[in-house]
This record gives structure tokens, sequence and C-alpha cells, in this order.
């Protein structure tokens, strides 16, 4: 291997982490907003299906790309609402209604999609991190989706809100002890449902990036799971916003791996290489479950179900 | 409820078999409904366009309806979709057209039904294996990717080529080694580097390989996926060149689209509608590449050079006249090993072909 050839691995695999990893980041800031109120959102798949196709469609529609984004935070809010009201209903089980919606907005998103599968739409414009270098593989590497710097300011924002302020402490209250919020006469359902929606807007923007940033097309295997892989990212990050942005980023190096591989020559094994992504899930899971045993950092609530 | 169903079919069957004992010239004229079963949608620039450009255009002939359905999954889906399209439509030749349909699942149906017609694109058909009411059909379009890497290796500067492929089957190893042997016609130390993503439609992944590549310096790519849109545009975006598949891309990226490799599959689909219309056995393994018109070229996109167009015409001219053999030996395999023996000549119609497991020299990537 020559030293332009390692180069550019790296590139590709750093670039690559910012590229897949940037829906992983948003969807899984999503969740993490959600769990922390208390409640699971399954369906987070469906809204980065549904927002990906809207924010594709707004983009192609009204020929501006920020108003596409726009399309694709409210489709999600939407989709989630309709995750949190449902589970306010008494006896319904999240986790059930979250599939449902998963089945909902991926067909949704298949259908209402079917007339934009030939166009091409305006897309984010990058931003070009890398013009100090020479080489063409760091150049492309540090072409940053401009929704990725919001994404880790977000980030950055939620950790320091749910500590500091008083809608954070709101949020993780209705997560930790339903009761306590009650008795302080707060609503423990619209917390959540409020908490939901947003969960659904931030996850919008992931599928913003799928199709007006990466690889930035609408096609009906464009999630290829991402959705539910970044659920289980909250879990490895332990509910926390800025372990998120970490976890993302491992995971979209890790998507970017097998192709990066096989780019140098290095063929064997592809298929290893490609469910690493899936492995360090499993692998994760299994290291983060204790039996009988809440996990360091989840809600409180989550214990009792 | 099956005795039912069968009392019905059998009744169904006798009354096809009295039409056709009482009414033999009506034959040519006799309404028929076909059916198109696609894996993905209709219009995604790949695989599935080309099967459905040709379905629309069954549908232009007086006394064909055409009923389809997009998106049907390799699974017992698509048994219940051919089901349905028989009984419900009563489609009496029937195209399921994805790779994975083929064994169990029409197989199953073919036994059902067996006055209906079934022709399935690239499946291995055997005589004696499978059932007379079952086809199979494909295009060499190998010869295709041949062209495309002619014209590859003129245009290309950097003297490496970008092949992003699903899976190491027979097929897409054929295409990958015709390829390169087009390009290497033109510069013998051009190499090809192929990424298999995995699945034939991997939208992150597909983008994900034509970036690495182009980070490694690759300046044309060609692909063997069920939707190229990704690849085009990602290749286009990065300002490197492309060669199509399936269908035509030129629409996506005019300037970086130098040519393509395109099926042909109206005559295919004639060819099964004429026997069945007029009562003529079902040609059970049909094949054919540029010369019969299964596949076709790409019109030249404007970076395309004249070098390139005259010789990858000559070329193509003797492809149609049947005297240009891209297997032959000796052909070296990128092991070092012998592929094919000094002297040895592949007609494109040897099945040998079509279990293809090697590749060639020049190629960097690894087929198991």
């Amino acid at each position: 291997m020559t030293a332009d050839q390692l180069l550019a691995l790296v590139a590709g695999i750093l670039g690559g982490a910012l590229r897949v990893g940037a829906p992983f980041l948003f969807v899984s800031l999503g969740e993490c907003i959600t769990e922390k109120a208390g409640r699971i959102n399954l369906g987070l798949e469906g809204v980065l299906v549904l927002s990906a196709m809207c924010g594709f469609g707004g983009s192609y529609l009204t020929g501006s790309v920020w108003l596409g984004v726009l399309c694709a935070v409210l489709a999600g809010g939407a989709l989630a609402a309709l995750h949190g009201v449902l589970c306010s209903l008494p006896r319904v089980n999240d986790v059930a209604t979250g599939i449902a919606l998963m089945l909902l907005g991926t067909g949704l998103a298949f259908y209402l999609g079917k007339p934009l599968i030939q166009p091409q739409a305006p897309q984010l414009p990058p931003i070009e991190l890398g013009n100090w270098s020479s080489s063409p593989a760091v150049k492309a590497a540090l072409q940053i989706n401009p929704l990725v710097p919001l994404g880790l300011l977000l980030a950055v924002a939620l950790w320091w809100g749910f500590a500091n302020t008083r809608a954070g402490l709101l949020v993780r209250m209705a997560g930790d002890s339903a009761q306590a919020a009650r008795a302080l006469g707060y609503s423990v359902p619209a917390i959540r449902i409020a908490a939901t929606i947003a969960g659904g807007m931030v996850a919008g923007l992931g599928g913003a990036c799928l199709t007006l940033f990466y690889p930035g097309s609408w096609n009906e295997g464009i999630s290829s799971g991402q959705g539910l892989i970044a659920v289980a990212l909250v879990i490895f990050a332990r509910w926390s916003p800025l372990r998120c942005v970490g976890a993302a980023l491992l995971f979209g190096g890790a998507g970017a791996l097998g192709p990066a591989l096989q780019a140098i020559g290095i063929g064997w094994g592809y298929h290893l290489f490609n469910i690493v992504p899936y492995v360090l899930t499993l692998l994760i899971l299994v290291l983060s479950c204790k039996p009988g045993q809440l996990a360091a950092g989840a809600p409180g609530e989550f214990s009792a179900r | 409820m099956s005795q039912h169903f069968n009392r019905r079919d059998t009744l169904k069957s006798i009354a096809a078999l009295s039409a056709l004992g009482a009414s033999p010239f009506a034959f040519a004229q006799k309404p028929i409904t076909v059916g198109v079963i696609y894996v993905g949608p209709r219009d995604d620039y790949g695989y599935n366009q080309a099967q459905a450009e040709a379905a629309a255009a069954l549908k232009k002939l007086p006394g064909v309806k055409v009923v389809e359905e997009e998106n049907v999954p390799e699974t017992a889906a698509v048994q219940k979709t051919m089901t349905g399209m028989i009984a419900q439509d009563g489609a009496t030749l029937v195209f399921p057209t994805s790779f994975g349909y083929f064994d169990p699942h029409m197989l199953a149906v073919a036994a059902k039904y067996p006055d209906v017609r079934f022709a399935h694109c690239g499946g291995m058909w055997t005589e004696g294996k499978h059932p007379k009411n079952t086809a199979s059909y494909f295009g060499y379009i190998d010869e295709c990717q041949y062209l495309n890497g002619v014209v590859a290796g003129h245009m290309s500067k950097s003297g490496k080529l970008g092949f992003v492929a699903a899976k190491p089957i027979p097929q897409v190893l054929r295409n990958i080694n015709a390829f390169t042997m087009g390009a290497r016609s033109v510069h013998p130390n051009l190499t090809t580097q192929v990424i298999f993503t995995g699945d034939w439609s991997m939208p992150v992944k597909e983008a994900e390989a034509t970036n690495s590549l182009a980070d490694q310096g690759v300046d044309v790519f060609t692909m063997h996926v069920d939707g190229p849109k990704v690849i085009v545009e990602t290749a286009a975006k990065r300002g490197k060149m492309v060669c199509g598949y399936h269908a035509s891309q030129a629409k996506l990226a005019p300037q970086a689209y130098l040519t393509g490799a395109e099926w042909n599959w109206l005559t295919a689909y004639t060819t099964f509608l004429d026997a069945a219309r007029s009562g003529k056995p079902h040609p059970n393994f049909i094949r054919g590449g540029l010369k019969e018109g299964y596949v076709k070229m790409s019109p030249y996109g404007p970076a395309v050079s004249d070098a390139a167009k005259k010789q990858a015409d000559g070329i193509k001219a003797q492809m149609v006249a049947g005297t240009f053999d891209i297997f032959k030996g000796p052909l070296k395999d990128n092991k070092g090993g012998v592929a094919i023996p000094a002297g040895k000549v592949y007609k494109q119609t040897d099945i040998e072909l079509e279990k293809m497991n090697y590749l060639v020299e020049g190629v960097v990537g690894s087929a198991g």
C-alpha cells in the first residue's frame, strides 16, 4: 500500500463517517429526546423514510432546498405527533405503535414518492473545508453536509439543556418518574407528546440528509434500515446527546469501511466488513444489557414496564 | 375450498381446450392478457425500467392487455401476485422479471397453472428439469459492457476504471470481465477496481463505493446494480465519467455520461407473445446479443473522442456480424491462473459462460 492509497483510505473512512453518519446522528438525537421523556419511538425508521421523501419532494417542487429541509422537518414532526398522541391513549403499547408507525411511514413514503424516483432536486450546498489540501481525496472527505454542524450544535445544546433548563429537566422528570411530574402538577402525556414531536422533527433532518445531500436522491431503498440502527445507537450512547455524536460517527465510519477497503484492493471478506455496523449493534446491546438491572443512564420509567 | 378451485380450474382448462379445437383461425387476433412483475419501481433508471419500457411497448399492440405490479419482493408474495394476475385478470402469459422469482416461486405457480406461459429473465431454464410452460430469456449484455470498456479505455486519463457491482454471480463477473477486456484492448495496462456492495439496491453503499473509488483515482465508472442513478450522480458530482447500465442514464448527467449498455427486452417479449397468440410451443430458452437486438448501446455523450467512437463502432460492427468473440484463450485470471486455455474459443451462446466464476487479469478485486 502506498502513502497515497493510505491517505485515501483514511480520508474515505473519515469522510464516510461524516457522510454516512449524518442520518444516524439526527435520528439518534431525536430518539434521545423521545426516550428521555420516557417513551420509545421505534417508528423513527418510518419517520426517516417519510421525511426523506417529503424533503426531496419539497426541494423538487419549490426549487428551494431549504424549503425541502423544512418539509422534511414538518413531515417528521407530523408522523411523530401521531405516535405521541396514540401512545397517550390508555392501554396503548409504545413499542407496538412504533412498529405500526414504521410500516405506515415507509408505506406512505413509497406510495407518495412514486413520481419522485426519476427527477433530480436541488441539493444542499456542501461546506468546503478541504481547500487547504492538494489531495482530491481529502478535499472530497471534507465537503461537509451543512446540516452536520447544525447537528453538532444541537447535540451540545441538548446536553446542556437536559441539565440546565426548565424544559430539559421537565422532560427528564417525565422520563424518570411520571408520578413525580404529576405530583408537581405537570401533565405527563403533554410533555411526552411534545418530546416525541420534537424528536420526530430532529429525525426529519436526518431524512433531509439522505435525499438532499448524500446519496442525494429519492428511492425506496434509501434508508436501508438506518433509522432502526439509530434507535439502538441511543442505548449504546447511554441516552447522552454528546455520546450520540460519537456513536453516529463510529457507525458511519463502519458503514464506509467495506467500500473503502475494496477500493484499495482488499477484496476478501467484504461481506464481513459490510456487516460491521450490525455486529457493533449486537455487541453493544449484549455488553450494555445486564439481566434484572437497568442500564446506567436509562430513563427510570423504562424499568416500570 | 381447494376442491372448489380445482374444479373451477379444470372447467377453465377444458373450456380453453375446446376453444382451441373449435376455432383454429381465431388465434392471431385472440386478445391476450400479459402480466409483468417488477422487483422494484418501474422508473428506477435501471433494471426495472428496462423491463417496463418493453411492457409499455406491448401495451400499444392491438388486443394486448398488460397488468403490472411493482415492488414485489422475491418471496411468497410473488406467488400471490402471479396467482392474482392469472385468476383475477386472466393473464395467460406472465413475465416475473427478477432473478429470485424463478426458484421456487415461478416453478410452484407454473405447476398449478399448466396452461399459462411463464417467461423469466435471466434464470437458468434446463431442458427436462423445468416444466415446458416456463422459459428463460436473457441478453448478452457483456457485448455492450465490452464496448463500454473500449470507450472508457480511450477516455480514462488515470488508467484506473471503477466497477460498482452488487454480488459476484456469473452474470456480474461476465460484465466486469468484458468491460475490463474492452478497456485493455485499448491500453493493456489499464486496471478495473471492483467493489461489491452486497445487494442489488444499496444506495448509500453505492454512493460510498463511488466516492472511495474516486478517492483512489478512478476516473471512469460503470456498474451492475439495479438502479444506477446514485452511482451516475455521485460520479458526476466528483467530476468523473460514467458508462451506464440497464437503461440510459444520460439525462441524469449529460456531460459525464459517455455511453451505456442497455437492454432491449421488446425483442424477447414479442417472441413469447407471438408464440402464445398463435398457439405455437412456448420458446423455452431464448438468448441474444447486439446481433439479435436483445441489447443496445446508448448514444455517445458529448465528451467521447472520435478515436473512441471509431474503435467502438468497428468492434460493434464485428459483433453484429457475428465475427467477434469476447471470451477466447489464452486468458489469464487475476490470481495468475489460466481462465481459458490458448486455442479455446467460447461463442456467446456457450452455456459455460453462464457459469463464470473468475475475474480476468487487470481486475482488482476478488470473486469469492
